[in-house]
């Protein structure tokens, strides 16, 4: 009977020295930048687990689900993924894939780590669903106390990208701003995967705000700086961490430069443990990640400190209970990079940074401590 | 294209992407300097968007009706755009600018040299072409094959080889468009829908059988849209060059500047 079980669990045993995790997010369409940098950031960590033995001896089995950044898409990519029984899901990125598929995921009670930012994403009453960077409620009061204190700008031009991501962000930067007396001077919504904004910053220029504040996806922001230079329109210009992101730079090229804004996470950070993270992804991808390739690789990490040295094993309830309230420090688990808490809805909180763009590079002005310190 | 060879091309907005990315792969995968790799891009576009897409698909396809052929290009453009996805990516890339992208003040109005430069590149082109057409033997043999192929093949002029002709200045038009264009769109799989569309409208407002009713189109689409953008709402600035479209249709169908073709049935 022993020799039977023996040779059954020999036989079958990929899906036993298996966990099944999966990535469904942003691979391709608009939001391919970053849902890429994320994937990227996910398979950096599974492979480096996996090099040194697995998470509870058993090899991370990853499958990645393409959403192409289409909402009926990312339903039906969920679903397959779900299908799977993963163990925990990571993505997706973008805030209305995550709206969409977020009963789905609710329903199946997996976990999961998701990139969006939209302020709302952590009050839909998900209990498996963790952050992986601020949302918007968290980072918005700090651009606006920079504007306010450091800038010392008394109206702004707001330009936005229409989605559930920047609608958020508009709304909370609204809230933030009237709370702090600064002028709204232009509203400027756009499209997303607009090409042409000539028209737009024509209205930033008439606006004749004190700052611009640029609040879209990355390659908008980019088409934004190139079109805000081509039109001699000056600033400051102020955005939050997709303004900032090495996409962003790489892109806008000499546009970038002069930009300001709060970033939640950065591979310029002065930190030892993110800048060899940085160098580790650029060896393995051959391009340098922004906060997203961040977001997923510290994701994985957390799963991994959670399974291993809080549960001892695979439960995903229990995985979900723990999280809530949970804080991991470098020291415990080097892979978190830097010490990260999620909250009892799954708003995470670490330090963040003001940071500026010169010479083509993003440089760290000042480090801001965690809310919760 | 549409004159001499009834061709309608539905990937035009992808022969527009596509060379920016020869380029890059020149610059990029084989380290050569930028004006090095725009020529072989170049040459790359005339072999393949115009003599290779002339013979291998407008040729066969082109004897089954004007209908085929739009679908196939149609399946063209899809094919073209997910082969550069799959193999350079979903990201942007930025491409370098002809010129550099400072402004100049002009009575207290600010004009991008690259904007002046691209409207005179434009000029200069579009004034070459219709010297072309117009002022040169070949030209004019064009002209006449496109007015009635089989009087012109009686006339001894050889029809084939000015539909050619056609499919290269096209892959060559492609060339500098994407040239000028993708400085400031970024290069990227999916540029060829918007700039398609917009092409497309363009040539209809403005006479789909003539090259200045195409560049007349554009212009007038152009501005109109930005004019929406800024005070209507960019949110209608789609809306706006199609309820043109609908009302051009409508009321004038061979365009501003068209000429109406009639046929015997």
């Amino acid at each position: 009977m022993r020799l039977l079980i023996a040779a059954l669990l020999l036989i079958s045993g990929s899906a036993f020295g298996q966990i099944k995790v999966a990535y469904v997010g942003e691979i391709s369409g608009q939001l391919a930048p970053s849902g890429g940098n994320f994937r990227d950031g996910v398979i950096l960590a599974v492979e480096e687990i996996n090099a040194r033995g697995g998470m509870l001896k058993q090899k991370l089995d990853l499958t990645l689900y393409d959403t192409q950044t289409n909402p009926g898409v990312a339903r039906a990519q969920m679903q397959k993924a779900l299908d799977s029984e993963p163990y925990v899901i990571f993505g997706p990125v973008l805030s209305g894939n995550v709206k969409v598929t977020l009963e789905l995921v609710k329903q199946a009670e997996v976990p999961q780590f998701i990139g969006g930012e939209a302020a709302d994403l952590v009050t839909l009453g998900n209990p498996y669903m963790f952050r992986t960077s601020f949302g918007q409620q968290i980072g918005m009061p700090k651009i606006a106390n920079y504007i306010r204190d450091e800038i010392k700008a008394k109206s702004i031009a707001l330009i936005w990208v229409n989605n559930d991501f920047g609608k958020a962000g508009r709304d909370q930067l609204l809230r933030v701003l009237k709370e702090r007396n600064i002028r709204l001077a232009a509203d400027v919504s756009t499209e997303p995967g607009q090409v042409d904004f000539a028209a737009d910053v024509v209205k930033l220029k008439s606006a004749n705000a004190d700052a611009v504040f640029v609040y879209s996806n990355e390659e908008e922001c980019a088409r934004i700086m190139r079109e805000a230079r081509k039109q001699g329109l000056k600033g400051p210009f102020v955005g939050d961490t997709t303004l900032l992101s090495q996409k962003t730079i790489e892109l806008a090229a000499e546009a970038a430069n002069g930009v300001v804004g709060h970033v939640g996470l950065t591979v310029d950070a002065p930190i030892p443990e993110v800048k060899a993270f940085g160098e580790r992804f650029q060896k393995r991808f051959k391009y340098k990640p922004d906060h997203n390739g961040l977001k997923g690789y510290t994701a994985v990490y957390a799963m991994k400190y959670v399974t291993e040295k809080k549960l001892g094993k695979l439960d995903r309830k229990a995985f979900a209970k723990t999280m809530h309230g949970l804080t991991i420090s470098p020291k415990e688990e080097p892979g978190i990079l830097m010490e990260t808490s999620w909250n009892e809805v799954g708003e995470i909180d670490r330090i963040s940074f003001l940071a500026e763009v010169a010479n083509g590079q993003q440089r760290i002005a000042k480090v801001l401590p965690k809310l919760g310190k | 294209m549409w004159q001499t060879s009834q061709t309608i091309n539905f990937a035009q907005g992808e022969f527009v992407m596509l060379p920016a990315f020869f380029i890059l792969i020149g610059t990029g995968t084989f380290g050569l300097p930028f004006w090095l790799a725009a020529i072989l891009g170049g040459v790359a576009t005339l072999v393949l968007l115009g003599l290779a897409f002339k013979k291998m698909m407008v040729d066969p396809m082109i004897r089954h009706g004007v209908l085929p052929l739009v679908v196939a290009t149609i399946g063209l453009a899809i094919l073209m755009k997910e082969a550069v996805r799959e193999f350079y990516g979903a990201d942007a890339w930025p491409f370098p600018a002809l010129w550099a992208t400072t402004d100049v003040t002009v009575f207290g109005a600010v004009f991008a040299i690259q904007s002046l430069l691209i409207l005179a590149v434009c000029i200069v082109v579009v004034g070459a072409l219709q010297f072309f057409l117009a002022g040169t033997l070949t030209g004019r043999c064009m002209q006449a094959t496109a007015q009635n192929p089989a009087v012109a093949r009686l006339l001894g002029i050889r029809v084939e080889r000015m539909i050619l002709y056609t499919f290269l200045i096209n892959g060559a038009l492609v060339w500098i468009a994407a040239l000028l264009v993708t400085p400031i769109y970024l290069a990227k799989f999916s540029n060829g829908e918007i700039l398609g569309l917009y092409a497309f409208i363009a040539a209809i407002i403005g006479g789909f059988n003539q090259v200045r009713g195409a560049v007349l189109g554009g212009l007038l689409l152009g501005v109109i849209d930005n004019f929406c953008a800024v005070y209507i709402s960019s949110s209608y600035r789609m809306a706006i060059p199609l309820l043109i479209l609908i009302v051009v249709i409508l009321v004038r169908p061979q365009g501003l500047l068209g000429r109406v073709e009639e046929r015997t049935v």
